[in-house]
């Protein structure tokens, strides 16, 4: 086999794929039946609910992007076997490839031309001065550094226009799909499209979508050229480190739940619905892990996790290998201490459900206890796990941000909004601030986080039997 | 004092027991059995040149020489009492907590260094429930109006916010562009009074978005109870109907919530101390975890499990202070 690369799976890869799998799968299951698309279909009917759902998908398409990890090969002799590099790159890190490899000294504002930190400088005619260095790839093409403004602006709305055009696309392609569903021509459908009342959800999508493109297609444009975001302290492309965190967030917000949700759904329905001694240890259970401080439990568990990862260095043969086991690893010990809310919640629904009167005939026509649960209450408390899923998710990719500011979060050197906050806090004393680090996992931060609490929030109201559809 | 609560009270400390020693297996597991004394003497030391006597000697030095259950070398009793599962397990339960890797005595330093914590964590509390409650009745009173969405959307905007931003960000504008607080430090007694404006600012800010929120929907699943239409049909006024009535009654879920955390302020905020370099026992625990100081840490899960059993019981009281048709048996 030559192959000019070679995947590699990181266990967080495998379970994202496995998370992938399992939403289809449960997309598919609820698309055939009826009573579970109606909530659904109520989310879809929601104009902020579709909105921040396209925010989501395009976080998420980018997370699964640079989970597709693979080895290069290194440049062979002829009739060598072929050798694969030890860095570990994704699909991403192609698609972004000068972004990663345009590195500079160190600390450069967004769109600057100069470096941050003076520098003893040798000029055409010998004399030394100090003073900033150009940058070796911020605005390199420039030859006049007086262009600047000009050309940004140039590029600024040719990606615009990229970005328009695109979405005028996807708007056609709506319009098309429109009309061939209703049987109407395609100029009606359009207008349809542009006015009808019980589109306005799909139209908001439409809107953010564009906003979204447009905002694409200047970056495509720039961030070539330009560090649109600044560079760090060693010089890496702030921009693309924000687009790397990305999927170190989602990967928190959501391997977290997938692991800690078995235990959960199992450990809560069983108390609740058994009762006595099972119910009593269950209870024991999560009252003594709710008792440790979080923090500590995870902070302890990831410094144990760490001791280990150091003395067993023969475990792992790439770096991206031993950062991603601890990614893992923190994404368990979170399940570990969060499994224990959802798991009273259930424990309080089956309580409720076991003496319902369906509960009772189906015991006293002979049911089994596992169907039962299988047939009768598990589907009852699938609003409740949905509803805590969605919740949970922005307070997990909140809490990455602290973690690794306290020392036991992902590791140092994996890209992460934590690690770019911490990195950035040490350099606010400097005069003047560099600010851009913060803004930069500010803004990816906030739009994500903001968008899970609005999707929720519809999720919630369409799911939740109790939520106020009155004022 | 109802005759059945010291009853009960003595009943729940002993309930409190079993989940004390779970709490002392997990970090007995994490911190012996897992990682042995061995690997952590080889953290200490620096991964590389480490000779076996080295950790020996580390071992001796921090009392980890000792075999976890079991010590066959001592006579009688003391081969199960001369173990690091008493040592450095069990005299927990007696507070003793032992010493850090400095040197230093830990039950002294908890005692000296909660007094800073609580100092900001105390005011943080009382000043956030008071703000929380004022502008989630606020909306309330508002409510269905734009000023109530405009509430609503304040909250979410705010809860997408990281905590670590209103640090920064407080420190940026309020201590280093206008110059009206110190960036941070501390000082005990009223001379302090100014450094501890800017954290609990921060603090009450960054839980606003969160509680607010969630206080408002309390409220609004009071108000269509019946009473409250009782109340309006009585024609009491809207101002009289939410501040005497729905006010008093949904105060019971939001005090008997918060309670639980009150002994946890003892703790302190991580984030909070470290950031404004406050004495406390929340920047003590962030220094032990970067320095991987196990005793500390260990002393600190107990303590903060102790502290949690507590707010608990202190809940279920509260529960029949505040609500007199809750009896406990």
């Amino acid at each position: 086999m030559n192959l000019p690369f070679q995947p590699v799976v990181l266990w967080s890869d495998a379970l994202l794929f496995l998370l992938v799998a399992v939403l289809i799968g449960f997309l598919l299951h609820v698309r055939r039946h009826e009573h579970l698309r109606a909530p659904w279909a109520r989310v879809g009917q929601s104009r902020v609910g579709m909105a921040t759902a396209v925010v989501l998908a395009v976080y998420a398409a980018i997370g699964v992007l640079d989970s597709l990890h693979f080895r290069p090969a290194l440049p062979a002799e002829p009739g060598q076997p072929v050798q694969y590099g030890n860095e570990v790159l994704s699909v991403l890190d192609l698609m972004a490839k000068p972004l990663r490899s345009q590195v500079e000294k160190t600390y450069s504002a967004p769109f600057a031309l100069h470096l941050y930190a003076k520098e003893n400088l040798t000029l055409a005619d010998g004399r030394q001065v100090r003073d900033y260095p150009r940058l070796k790839y911020g605005g390199a093409h420039l030859s006049d550094e007086r262009e600047r403004a000009g050309d940004i602006a140039r590029r600024a709305v040719v990606g615009v226009a990229w970005g328009l055009g695109l979405a005028a696309a996807v708007v056609l392609v709506a319009a098309g799909l429109l009309a061939r569903r209703n049987r109407m021509p395609p100029g009606d459908a359009l207008v349809r499209l542009a006015r009808a009342p019980e589109l306005a959800a799909l139209r908001s999508a439409l809107l953010t979508l564009t906003l979204l493109l447009v905002l694409a297609g200047s970056v495509v444009q720039l961030a070539g050229h330009y560090h649109i975001l600044g560079t760090d302290k060693v010089g890496q492309d702030v921009f693309y480190l924000a687009l790397k965190s990305i999927r170190t967030g989602l990967l928190i917000g959501t391997l977290t739940t997938l692991i800690m949700l078995p235990f959960a759904l199992f450990l809560g329905v069983a108390a609740g619905y058994y009762g006595g001694w099972v119910d009593d240890v269950i209870q024991y259970l999560y009252t003594t892990l709710n008792s440790i401080p979080g923090v500590l439990l995870i902070a302890a568990a990831v410094l144990v996790a760490q001791v280990y990862i150091e003395t067993h260095p023969e475990l792992f043969d790439t770096a991206a290998a031993r950062s991603d086991l601890r990614l893992v690893f923190l994404c368990a010990i979170l399940g570990v201490t969060s499994w224990t809310g959802l798991a009273r919640l259930l424990r309080g629904e089956a309580l409720k459900l076991r003496e319902l009167e369906y509960i009772q005939a189906a015991r006293a026509f002979g049911v089994s206890h596992l169907r039962i649960l299988s047939r009768h209450i598990l589907p009852n408390v699938g609003h409740l796990v949905l509803i805590t899923v969605v919740i949970d998710f922005s307070g997990l990719v909140l809490a990455e941000a602290v973690l690794s500011y306290v020392g036991v979060g992902v590791d140092p050197a994996m890209a992460s909004w934590g690690n770019m906050i911490n990195g950035a806090r040490l350099e606010l004393a400097r005069e003047p601030i560099v600010w851009w680090q913060l803004a930069a996992a500010f803004l990816f931060m906030f739009v994500l986080v903001l968008s899970a609490n609005l999707f929720a929030d519809s999720v919630r109201e369409a799911f939740d039997p109790r939520a106020e559809r009155r004022t | 004092m109802m005759p059945g609560m010291l009853a009960y009270i003595v009943r729940r400390v002993f309930y409190a027991i079993p989940i004390l020693i779970g709490v002392n297996l997990i970090t007995f597991a994490l911190f012996f059995v897992v990682n042995t004394p061995d690997d952590m003497a080889r953290i200490h030391l620096g991964a590389k040149h480490v000779t076996a006597e080295a950790i020996e000697r580390w071992k001796v030095e921090h009392g980890y020489d000792k075999p976890l259950f079991f010590n066959p070398e001592a006579a009688g009793l003391a081969k199960l009492g001369d173990t690091l599962f008493v040592d450095k397990s069990l005299k927990l339960f007696v507070f003793d907590f032992g010493q850090a890797d400095d040197g230093r005595d830990i039950g002294r330093e908890i005692t000296t260094r909660m007094w800073p914590s609580l100092a900001i964590a105390l005011p943080t509390f009382l000043v956030g429930l008071l703000a929380y409650i004022s502008f989630a009745l606020t909306m309330v009173f508002f409510r269905a109006t734009y000023l109530d969405f405009a509430g609503v959307v304040l909250c979410v905007v705010l809860m997408s916010i990281s905590g670590l931003f209103y640090i920064i960000g407080g420190q940026y504008l309020l201590g280093k562009l206008w110059h009206l607080v110190p960036v941070s430090g501390f000082e005990p007694g009223l001379a302090g009074l100014k450094f501890l404006l800017l954290p609990v600012l921060v603090g009450v800010i960054s839980g606003l978005g969160d509680s607010s929120r969630f206080y408002r929907t309390l409220f609004l699943e009071e108000i269509h109870k019946d009473y409250v239409r009782t109340a309006r049909a009585k024609g009491l006024s809207e101002r009289i109907v939410l501040f005497r009535h729905v006010l008093g009654n949904a105060m019971i879920p939001i005090l008997t919530g918060a309670v639980v955390v009150i002994p946890r302020l003892f703790l302190g905020s991580l984030i909070v101390e470290s950031f404004f370099g406050i004495p406390g026992l929340g920047s003590y625990t962030i220094d032990a975890i970067q320095a991987q100081d196990f005793a500390i840490v260990r002393a600190m899960v107990f303590l903060g499990s102790v502290l949690y059993i507590l707010g608990l019981l202190l809940t279920d009281l509260s529960y029949t202070l505040v609500d007199p048709r809750v009896r406990l048996e």
